[in-house]
């Protein structure tokens, strides 16, 4: 290992201008002469807009312009692409109804903007918006996700019958239906997949200036793919050509999915930039942020596993209700589909599988991809399913696992669904969780709270995901509109330091230290001597961005080819000075040498002389030490592991405490071991926040979203979390040059499932089944008291 | 936030005086509710009348008998004062579990009581201990005070100066929070001076009130036992999302049990 290299926990780079107050986030950003921008948004969930009046805001003090629907609608702004497209069941394409920026005839959920204030202070700006008159008839709004297709619901879109956007499917359903029918036994689950809001720290923000002079844009906005923004924002939306537009995505605190998407006030700041001629700044407040940021999950599925007599599984059968919202987000299609179901193998080689989704319309706020992104609904699905058909196998939950997980020496593994798994030791995995979180004595410590008069559970979750997304030829086919490859420069200065330009754009996952790790392992420049730039599309090369744990996997992957190729080169150079064949070039820890002999060259000596080409050989090499790579995967990687969890809840009065967390995680190769573990510290946590706490509520009369703040939507706090106990296993990844998997998510898509096992492990005793998410004092509580009056 | 008028008023004269020639003045001590319902543009005063600065109006006295703490005394002093400590420990824990750090820092005994929130922690002490409230003109005895949702004895323009606990024999509060924003679902305070019992709940209705069925029963034995198996009905609990009135229910029973508990030791 080289000192700071692949696995080093040297702390983060970036921390010290975080936890100094340093960071630079977009409402940082105030440039000379700017408005301030307010969303009229609407107060219902589904309105026909009547009429819109913004003479009374124009009139206020302070007050610059005001611009409706029909304003842009003028102007031929175009709508908010969906960057997906699902082919459906009967092979006809999904609805996709037109998203407009600001709506001027309908409104489609609480929140759906319908006006913006420019004015010359922002609360000056909001007290205008509150002039916006707005006339609304209002309609019956359809929440609820299994009804939403009910005839006679009411219709969100006129180009969705039954509000279905797609009917789609995957694996084979006759092989399942001819496994069900000569099973031994067969275990079935109704359940939700509750529906959760991001809650980044920092809420959404934009900044937009136009330059009347060259023509060109500029927008900053909190973005987790400035590239992605600028080729919907500029193709579809504006009209912008790309060499005139540039987005920067400064520092941005966390995303979490949610700021991956294309958003209306992105257009709004940018065009409106333009129409008023002065830089338009917009940030929102959290309440804001609740019915605004794309929300995630809202399933409701049912699924049956069939078996046979010793337990082992032999097909698997899943209809789910997807719930997307009231318009198409960004990628939202690929989310309960190629997200979700091709995972609904899990870790077990299961021979038949054969899944149905149905994604519908509803008037509530968009859902798209939220940390895990479909990944932690299959592995909820699945993982509570087989604790289920455990039960009715009479055999232990980790038996049951052990019997039915893909062995190690099937890999290549093809699953029925899709995937090909490409290498991963998952009875290492849970071996190694029952062992650190002391399975074996868990009934000790059940009696131990029993006296106390708890009740305690144990619970487990084996997940697997699909990250590293992805082979862009794979994912044409599927449906995306867009390649998935990553991008980066690596560029020598003269005097030998390094800036690495890459287009994955952290939200605090510690990329500048990672990626600078990488340089250090495989260049031999020192942490401190590299610089890593991202989120500015006119100073990195074309790429992607971060989601779905992929920056490492895909962006470290094209760092590490960037890198390959500047040792190439650096042997030709080396070769010339050091007057040898370049075949006897060799190069270690950032030191050229002549094979054999003690002739060398440090890397900084070879960046100088690229730079200074005074002895060099300009006939066969250009000057310089600056290579860029585009990297495409050959497949997604697929981490795993497996958690354990102990919770304890008070019967009286349903309060669940997690007690206890094991974490063991197969992430390939692990570059910095203390970011892993804080990014898996914060992934459990928000699966604990999932399983306990976290939930969108909507009132199904009125659509009103009743979890609208944080005094009511209950984020996971520190003190309801245990310390965690965590570790790794390592099978490599065969097919990325690093080795290695990604670990961003994994927490959140097992986390859920764990606790809830756990919790309906510790109500087993009352005789109670399955709860849904969240338990929360009040839910656990219900089901108590329902069963102890069904027992009195 | 809408527009308005900010005054520090360097005396309760003054503080009075300005809240008078005000269209539609507000006092604020803390801060802690009035900010935030006034960047949620929930109210919209032509006034905020800043009593930071206005003398002697803050602090803890505790004598042979009585804890004395004055309005603008924040959660954090009341629960870090050995006194108070020392005197009614369950009313040190109580203000020692109010909100967050910075709440508790700022927010005051006299702002919480003037704004009576439904699931406020401090009312649950006012009728559990049976406190007596001194007001810029009169007294009132803190079982007449709380008067309805967000409704209290106070006239418009009447400032609380300070509140008197009695010292009980024990006390014991129990607070089962929101899971999301920490206010009580149920709080209870029970407590026993020479005989006397009270029990005070708040979180389960419009305001605080008293189970006279569990003070009767704690009366004849004040054991957790006691009180057990004592439900009060649910008609006019509160419900919501986070729980139902048949909920609140069951767990002032349960509070009221730990709270004996507790006070027990
Ligand atoms: C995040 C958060 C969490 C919280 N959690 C809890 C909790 O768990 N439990 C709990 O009980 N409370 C909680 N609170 C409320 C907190 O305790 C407040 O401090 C308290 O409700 C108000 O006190 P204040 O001094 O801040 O009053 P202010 O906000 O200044 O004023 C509140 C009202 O009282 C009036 N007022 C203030 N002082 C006087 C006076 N001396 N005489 C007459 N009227 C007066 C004001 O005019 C105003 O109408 C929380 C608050 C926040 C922001």
């Amino acid at each position: 290992m080289a000192d700071g290299g692949i696995g080093a926990a040297i702390t983060r780079k970036e921390d010290r201008r975080f936890l100094a107050g340093r960071g630079t986030y977009t409402d940082d950003i105030n440039r000379p002469g700017q408005v301030y921008a307010a969303i009229v948004r609407s107060p219902h969930a589904h309105a026909r807009v009547k009429s819109v009046d913004v003479s009374q805001a124009l009139a206020f003090p302070g007050a610059v312009a005001a611009f409706t629907g029909a304003d842009m609608a003028a102007d031929g702004v175009g709508g908010l692409p969906c960057g997906w497209g699902i082919t459906q069941i009967d092979g006809s394409p999904m609805a996709e109804p037109p998203h407009p920026v600001l709506q001027a005839e309908r409104v489609r959920h609480v929140g759906d903007p319908i006006a913006v204030v420019l004015a010359e202070t922002r609360n000056g700006a909001r007290d205008a918006a509150e002039k916006v008159a707005v006339e609304y008839e209002v309609l019956d709004p359809v929440i609820d996700t299994a009804r939403a297709d009910a005839d006679g619901a009411p219709r969100v879109h006129d180009e969705a019958r039954n509000n279905i956007c797609f009917d789609w499917q995957i694996g084979d359903a006759g092989p399942v239906d001819a496994a069900f029918a000569k099973a031994d036994k067969v275990a079935t689950l109704n359940l939700i997949n509750t529906r959760m809001a991001t809650c980044a720290m920092e809420p959404r923000a934009a900044v937009a200036e136009y330059e009347s002079g060259t023509g060109h844009y500029t927008l900053y906005t909190s973005s987790q793919n400035p590239h992605v923004i600028r080729l919907l924002l500029g193709a579809f939306v504006l009209n912008i050509p790309e060499h005139k537009l540039r987005v920067v995505s400064p520092d941005v605190g966390g995303g979490f999915g949610s700021k991956i998407f294309h958003y209306a006030e992105e257009a709004i700041v940018t065009w409106a930039a333009a129409k008023v001629g002065r830089p338009v700044k917009w940030t929102a407040e959290r309440a804001e942020s609740f019915v605004s940021d794309a929300q995630g999950r809202d399933h409701v599925s049912k699924a049956e596993l069939a078996m046979d007599g010793d337990g082992r599984f032999l097909a698997l059968r899943v209809s789910t209700h997807a719930n997307l919202g009231a318009y198409l987000s960004s990628f939202a299609p690929l989310v309960p589909t190629y997200l979700y179901a091709t995972l609904l193998a899990g870790q077990y080689a299961t021979p038949a599988i054969h899944a149905t989704v149905r994604a519908v319309f509803t008037n509530t706020v968009p859902v798209d991809a939220l940390r895990g992104a479909g990944r932690p609904e299959a592995t909820y699905l699945i993982e509570r399913l087989v604790d289920e058909a455990a039960s009715v196998a009479g055999l232990d939950p980790a038996e049951i696992r052990r019997r039915n997980l893909v062995p190690p020496d099937a890999f290549p593994y093809q699953t029925p669904v899709a995937l090909a798994y490409d290498s991963g030791n998952y009875a290492e995995t849970l071996d190694a969780a029952l062992k650190d979180g002391d399975y074996a004595g868990f009934e000790t410590r059940r009696a131990d709270a029993k006296a106390r008069g708890k009740l305690r559970g144990i619970g487990l979750a084996a997940y697997i995901e699909a990250c590293g997304a992805a082979p862009s030829a794979i994912a044409g086919q599927l449906g995306a509109r867009a390649g998935l490859y990553e991008s980066a420069e690596v560029r020598f200065h003269p005097t030998g330091t390094v800036t690495v330009f890459t287009g994955s754009q952290s939200q605090g996952q510690g990329h500048e230290t990672t990626f600078a790790q990488l340089i250090t392992e495989r260049l031999g420049v020192p942490v401190e001597n590299v610089e890593v730039i991202h989120g500015d599309t006119d100073r990195i090369p074309f790429g992607m961005g971060t989601y779905g744990s992929r920056s490492l996997a895909v962006g470290g992957s094209a760092i590490a080819r960037a890198t390959d190729k500047i040792v190439a080169k650096g042997k030709k150079i080396a070769a010339h000075i050091l007057e040898a064949s370049e075949d006897d070039i060799e190069f270690s820890a950032g030191t050229f040498s002549v094979a054999g002999t003690d002739r060398t060259l440090s890397i900084g000596e070879v960046a100088g002389a690229a730079y200074v080409p005074h002895n060099y050989p300009l006939d066969e090499l250009e000057p310089g030490l600056d290579e860029s790579a585009f990297y495409d995967p050959a497949n997604f990687t697929f981490p795993a592991g497996c958690q354990l969890c102990e919770v304890e809840i008070d019967p009286e009065t349903g309060t669940v405490e997690v007690v206890d967390f094991t974490a063991i995680d197969d992430f390939g190769r692990i570059v910095n071991p203390m970011i892993v573990d804080g990014q898996v510290h914060g992934g459990i946590a928000h699966g604990i926040g999932q399983a306990l706490f976290e939930n969108c509520v909507y009132d199904g009369a009125s659509g009103q979203l009743l979890t609208g703040s944080l005094n009511d939507y209950c984020m996971p706090r520190a003190d309801n979390l245990p310390s965690f106990r965590t570790d790794t296993r390592e099978t490599l990844c065969p097919h990325n040059p690093l080795g290695v998997k990604g670990c961003g998510e994994a927490g959140t898509i097992g986390g859920a499932a764990a606790v809830m096992n756990a919790v309906a492990d510790a109500l087993k005793p009352l005789g109670i089944g399955h709860i849904d998410m969240p338990a929360s004092p009040y839910h656990v509580w219900q089901a108590i008291h329902q069963s102890r009056n069904k027992t009195a | 936030m809408y527009e308005f008028n900010y005054r520090k008023a360097a005396s309760l004269d003054e503080a009075k005086d300005l809240f008078s020639k005000g269209e539609d003045a507000k006092y604020m001590s803390g801060g802690m509710t009035l900010l935030p319902t006034l960047k949620q543009r929930l109210a919209r005063p032509s006034d905020v009348i800043d009593l930071a600065a206005v003398p002697d109006m803050s602090g803890i006295a505790v004598t042979g008998d009585t804890v004395s703490i004055k309005a603008r005394t924040p959660h954090a002093v009341v629960a870090a004062n050995a006194e108070v400590k020392k005197a009614i420990p369950a009313l040190a824990k109580l203000a020692g579990g109010i909100g967050d750090p910075m709440v508790r820092n700022r927010g005051t005994i006299g702002g919480s009581l003037a704004n009576n929130d439904p699931a406020a922690d401090y009312p649950a002490a006012i009728v559990g201990l049976g406190a007596t409230i001194h007001t810029d003109r009169r007294t009132i005895a803190g079982d007449d005070f709380f008067q309805g949702l967000f409704e209290t004895a106070l006239e418009e323009d009447e400032l609380i100066i300070q509140v008197d606990f009695p010292i009980p024999d024990k006390a014991g509060y129990m607070k089962f929070p929101n899971p999301a924003s920490r206010y009580c679902i149920v709080g209870v305070m029970v407590s026993s001076k020479g005989g006397n019992v009270r029990v005070g709940v708040t979180g389960a209705g419009a305001c605080a009130f008293r189970v006279k069925e569990m003070e009767d029963a704690l009366k004849a034995n004040f054991a957790a036992e006691a009180v057990e198996k004592i439900s009060i009905p649910d008609g006019d609990l509160n419900s919501d999302i986070h729980a139902s009135a048949e909920y609140r229910a069951h767990l002032v029973t349960v509070m009221a049990k730990r709270a004996v508990a507790e006070a027990n030791g």
